[in-house]
């Protein structure tokens, strides 16, 4: 909402040195977003001239330019800039005849867009100032010729000083009104606003005209379907104003303001309807009374029916658009916009004035379903005064007589079918317990007063009637907001409220936590993708027909939620590729999405809690989001250094990452070779926790990491954190020591190749029995020596008991029965 | 043969003087090892020189026996000087011949680093846990219900236009990218007993285009307290304290009024941001008021005994204004140079 400071100060008391750079301080007080400042950015000598003569002069251009001498400054006195009465000036124009009064920029004038007018050398003579057009005074659009003082209905003295007669020096502040305070889109409410800032005195602009009576119009409001029974309109006032002279021009001031406003001059009419509206807050339709059929029926649209807008459109109306018709079909749709069948032209002479109430919900749809969001229907949409229409036509009337030459006719329609205004109890120390500032009962009285609501004192605090402006005022506590809101929420002091003794983080917050620390520690950089992908990146490592999708995506070919977050990673890799960073160890922890089927959606009512079984309804539409973690590793672990060579990053990278997460857990991942989607069929595993499948690890497949411009080997890998949370021991058990002396032994057996060196590892530390402490894998042989298609696998084995110093003998009976065990499973051999 | 059976002190100095000589002339620990059998050691001169006081006559042993005991102590004592001399040289060119330049060594590992939106998040979940308040988290593709209707946005109020919202297909089924952490808010007091101190971290979304101000995904942390004669007064201190710790002891906060569905009173947040870059000022940092009768009815919550407040605030921006990050595209590109900048702590 743009607030020209003139208008805004014939409402309320502006302070002396007001700007609108103050204004909007004032404002942020009470609630408002400064936006920005509006000005004509027009200085200097700007004066009333009249054309003394002109020589019409062709040109070899093809122009025709004049050579004016023009009276600036009565007859013997000096001009605005100190130079002669009587300038020569060249002008492109031809609009004008001798005699016209003229707005002339005289040399040091600054017009719109820091144009610095001089006297200049042009088609052969010193042009000593300019004659002004509208455009060149940010006034009209109108560029086709100068600007006539005349045709303005202005006849001022020569010399005049044009900034002030055409108002170019008022300035608008620009603040966002937020959506509750739809009575601010008005100078009405903002100058309410003002006072209640500043405590400058308000004056109601609805004082500025009288009620004009008017009957005999034909009026029906036909509500078959109301939407969410609302009442479809509270009121709906018709006036008739006859004998325009649509040669009339707006007046200057008002121009000015609409300028300022943000608002194109139309015609006199219109421009007056539009004047109100933003003087008063009511949306003012004009009809050309003699386009207009026998009488006004307000109703739903039928089904099939059009309408042709204002802006030339066919509009396809919907059954819920509320429709103005006349006895030819639909003239309008209500509070949104207005038909082009009854649209005021530059011949009428008559017109039908409409101040109408609507209710909000339906216009709101109306506006967003056919995306027409005008004037009319923003301010429908966030309440319009139900009591202001009838002041708001005779306002319109009483300008269009002023200006346009009309006479009000008697001719006219009253529905008013007003609610009650909102009754409120307000118990005495509500707004001191919620806001935590005593406010006494005076001030209660008094804030709520300002706001334009009857307070009555009553037993145990007030009863509130809301002023009618203000439909966002409901409940208690909406009084109590406007109670601190007026006094300063500076007043509001400060205490630390104590919340029940805490747990901390939960178990699973931790683990999040200590997993992410230590792949950071061991040399890991976490990102954060954007989860938005494309079907077929969802599709190189799950299945995107189970996808969620956007309906609404910022570009088309990610419109889908991942459902694994190495695609992202990929992305980011090959990012960072781009930009000479080649050595890359990337994690990231977040969600990702599988879509569920459910049935019809049932949105349980928000007037009590949801029982249960509509929760269980709720939650189960909505898609599967397990968190997962994943990494990807390409280029180089460690580069060249002094006495090493660079070290390649590999699977083992990823396989490493993915245990520490495990670790960070408490479980020991197992892992089985496998072929997931998407990676390398000889180079992947899955990653198990008690038999379960938690994720996978292993090199993305060449074929991907080749089509998305990515080095051949690229480690990746990527844990369900769900999965592996659930399976995670609530607490750690510890088993005792043992301190006496071990005994080692090295163990080298030889196994079909395809046998995993994991489950001969399994097999011998099953047959060992608990007498094995430890056992790892420190060979895999394969080659000469050894029976072809086989390799030999060399284990590090430790034996210790509790309780007795071992012998070799007993280790080597516990080892022996390992390798039974690992002979029955995979015929696995000593190796001799 | 009296003098020739006794031990005469020239006999005992000559031997200490030899072995003394030996000593010395050893000029390294090797050296030195080979002169011990033969100053020291069984068949050195002061071992016959000791063999001998036992054949003595009772009158010389004393005497004899002092002069041998006191020249063996003295050769001891050379020898052990000698011997912890020499180790020492030995080891102080050890040391020089093992000197590196230890600049120029090897790393064994790389070091990475968190992201900083996630650390910030992390930290601020850390100021809250400490005064006893619990970590929630929600969805991130949530109901409309969750995300606009149970916080009191009306399906056809404009408030619900204002936040630019991405929808899931098919749009039937109400489901969208949550637009902020609130929903979350629902969640929590459906899930818990009151009183509820509850801060919610999380990624939430809105249909911008990225630039350096702007991004569709971004994280916003949301904090909760529902409890008997909650007050604005306590939305300050707790507002007053969180700066505080974000922004050091002179931090301070402002509240102007506003509008949200989901609050009333409701409020825009500034902070007084001492170490701001080019001096201390206000900054715009969130949204807050006291939870909307509405919104607890909706939780089943009974807004007559129960009262709340509510707070909102931008991950991003925070760590733009606090760490002086200025484009935001910095935050989501992941370029590996960005994070490292932050290691492991903001």
């Amino acid at each position: 909402m743009r607030i020209p400071l003139s208008w805004l100060n014939e409402c309320v008391d502006l302070s002396p040195d007001a700007t609108p750079e103050s204004v909007m301080e004032d404002l942020v007080r009470v609630g408002f977003e400064e936006e920005a400042v509006h000005s004509f950015d027009v200085s200097g000598p700007l004066v009333v001239g009249q054309i003394v003569e002109f020589v019409a002069e062709p040109q070899a251009n093809g122009k025709t330019i004049r050579w004016c001498q023009v009276q600036v400054a009565p007859e013997g006195e000096t001009a605005a800039d100190g130079g002669q009465a009587v300038r020569g000036i060249v002008c492109g124009a031809s609009n004008f005849e001798v005699g016209d009064k003229v707005v002339v920029s005289l040399p040091g004038a600054v017009l719109p867009g820091n144009f610095v007018i001089s006297a200049r050398s042009t088609y052969g003579h010193i042009s000593d100032g300019m004659i002004a057009s509208g455009k060149e005074l940010n006034l009209s659009d109108d560029h086709d010729g100068i600007l006539r003082l005349g045709l303005l209905g202005l006849d001022p003295k020569v010399g005049t000083d044009a900034i002030e007669l055409l108002g170019l020096s008022d300035s608008a502040a620009e603040i966002n009104v937020l959506p509750d305070r739809g009575y601010c889109l008005s100078i009405r409410g903002i100058a309410r606003e003002y006072s209640h800032a500043t405590g400058n005195d308000y004056r109601d602009p609805t004082g500025n005209a009288h009620p004009v009576h008017g009957e005999g119009f034909g009026l029906t409001i036909k509500d078959d379907a109301p939407i969410r029974g609302r009442k479809t309109s509270q009121s709906f006032v018709l006036r008739t104003v006859t004998g325009i002279d649509p040669t009339k021009p707006t007046p200057s001031w008002m121009r000015s303001r609409l300028t300022l406003a943000g608002m194109r001059s139309i015609s006199l009419a219109v421009d007056i309807t539009n004047y109100v509206m933003l003087e008063l807050g009511q949306p003012v339709h004009a009809y050309d009374l003699d386009k207009i059929t026998g009488s006004f029926t307000i109703r739903r649209a039928a089904k099939g029916e059009s309408l042709k807008t204002l802006d030339g459109q066919v509009r396809n109306l919907h059954e819920e658009d509320l429709l103005i018709t006349d006895e030819s079909g639909p003239i309008g749709m209500a509070g949104v916009m207005g038909g082009a069948s009854t649209e005021v032209s530059d011949t009428t002479t008559s017109v039908l004035i409409e101040a109408a109430h609507f209710d909000a919900v339906s216009i709101a749809r109306s506006a967003r379903r056919h995306k027409l969001f005008s004037e009319a229907s923003k301010r429908y949409e966030r309440g319009v005064d139900p009591r202001v229409g009838e002041i708001a036509a005779a306002r319109v009337i009483q300008l269009l007589e002023v200006h346009a030459g009309g006479a009000a006719g008697t001719v006219g329609a009253t529905y008013q079918n007003f609610d009650p205004a909102t009754e409120i109890f307000l118990p005495g120390e509500f707004a001191s317990s919620l806001v935590g500032v005593n406010y006494s009962s005076e001030e209660i009285s008094k804030v709520l007063g300002e706001i334009g609501a009857e307070v009555s004192s009553v037993e145990g605090g007030f009863m509130v009637l809301a002023p009618s402006w203000r439909p966002d005022l409901t409940h208690k506590t909406d009084l109590a907001e406007e109670i601190a809101r007026l006094t300063g929420y500076d007043r509001i002091p400060s205490r630390l409220p104590v919340a029940p003794p805490g747990a901390g983080l939960t178990r699973q917050q931790n683990f999040k936590k200590i997993a992410m620390n230590s792949l950071a520690a061991s040399g890991c950089t976490e990102v954060l993708s954007y989860p938005f992908v494309s079907a077929s990146s969802n599709d190189l490592f799950a299945n995107s027909s189970k996808a969620v999708s956007l309906a609404n995506p910022i570009q088309e070919e990610a419109g889908q939620l991942r459902m694994s977050l190495i695609p992202g990673l990929m992305e980011t890799a090959r990012r960072n590729l781009s930009r000479g960073l080649t050595d890359l160890a990337l994690v990231e922890h977040g969600a990702v999405f599988e879509a569920v089927s459910t049935n019809s959606v049932l949105f349980p009512a928000t007037t009590a809690r949801p029982t249960p079984d509509e929760l269980a309804n709720l939650n189960a539409g909505i898609p599967k989001q397990p968190k997962h973690l994943a990494g990807l590793f390409l280029g180089a672990r460690l580069g060249a250094q002094p006495g090493s060579k660079a070290v390649a990053f590999g699977v083992e990278d990823a396989l490493h990452a993915a245990r520490l997460v495990g670790q960070a857990v408490g479980v020991e991942l197992e892992i089985r070779q496998s072929k997931p989607k998407g990676l390398h069929p000889g180079r992947s595993a899955d990653l198990l926790v008690n038999g379960e499948v938690v994720g996978l690890v292993g090199e993305l497949n060449p074929t991907v990491s080749k089509s998305n411009d990515l080095p051949r080997t690229v480690g990746v890998f990527e844990i369900n954190l769900d999965l592996l949370f659930s399976a995670a021991p609530t607490a750690v058990m510890a088993t005792p020591i043992g301190t006496l002396p071990a005994a080692t032994q090295d163990l080298s057996l030889v196994v079909g190749m395809d046998i995993a060196a994991a489950d001969v590892l399994l097999a011998v530390r099953q047959g060992a029995g608990e007498l094995l402490e430890e056992i790892s894998l420190t060979d895999d042989y394969r080659g000469a020596n050894i029976p072809d298609g086989t390799k030999s696998l060399t284990f590090a084995l430790r034996f210790r008991a509790m309780s007795r110093t071992l012998t070799q003998a007993e280790a080597s009976d516990a080892r022996d029965a390992g390798v039974e065990l690992a002979r029955q499973r995979f015929n696995a051999q000593i190796r001799s | 043969m009296s003098q020739s059976e006794g031990i005469s002190k020239a006999e005992v100095d000559k031997a200490v003087k030899t072995a003394l000589t030996d000593i010395s002339g050893a000029i390294s620990m090797a050296e030195l090892k080979k002169t011990k059998g033969a100053i020291l050691g069984d068949g050195s001169v002061l071992a016959a020189l000791s063999a001998k006081l036992g054949k003595l006559p009772a009158d010389q042993k004393a005497e004899a026996g002092k002069l041998v005991g006191s020249a063996r102590a003295k050769v001891s004592e050379a020898f052990e000087t000698r011997e912890a001399e020499l180790s020492e040289q030995e080891e102080t060119k050890l040391l020089e011949k093992e000197a590196i330049d230890i600049t120029a060594l090897p790393m064994v590992a790389r070091i990475g680093s968190r992201h900083p939106l996630s650390l910030l998040q992390e930290k601020i979940s850390d100021v809250f846990v400490g005064m006893g308040w619990e970590i929630a988290e929600g969805p991130e593709v949530e109901s409309e219900w969750f995300n606009f209707d149970a916080l009191n946005f009306d399906a056809d109020h404009p408030a619900r236009a204002m936040q630019d919202t991405f929808f899931v297909e098919p749009t039937e089924q109400k489901l969208v990218l949550r637009t902020h952490t609130s929903p979350v808010q629902v969640r929590s007091m459906l899930d818990r007993d009151v009183p509820i101190y509850v801060l919610c971290p999380g990624r939430v979304f809105r249909t911008d285009e990225l630039d350096a101000t702007h991004t569709p995904v971004f994280h916003q942390v949301e904090g909760l307290a529902i409890d008997k004669g909650l007050s604005m007064a306590d939305l300050r201190g707790t507002l007053e304290h969180f700066a505080r710790i974000m922004f050091g002891e002179e931090a301070k906060i402002r509240l102007r009024p506003s509008f949200f569905p989901f609050t009333e009173p409701s409020a825009e947040l500034d902070v007084w941001h001492p170490g701001a870059k080019g001096g201390a000022r206000w900054v715009e940092w969130g949204g807050c008021g006291m939870v909307n009768p509405n919104v607890l009815i909706a939780s089943g919550i009974d807004p007559e005994t129960y009262s709340g407040f509510a707070f909102g605030m931008g991950i991003e921006r925070t760590l733009m204004f606090r760490n002086e990050v200025t484009d935001m595209r910095d935050m989501v590109e992941g370029d590996v140079r960005f994070s490292k900048q932050f290691g492991m702590v903001l």
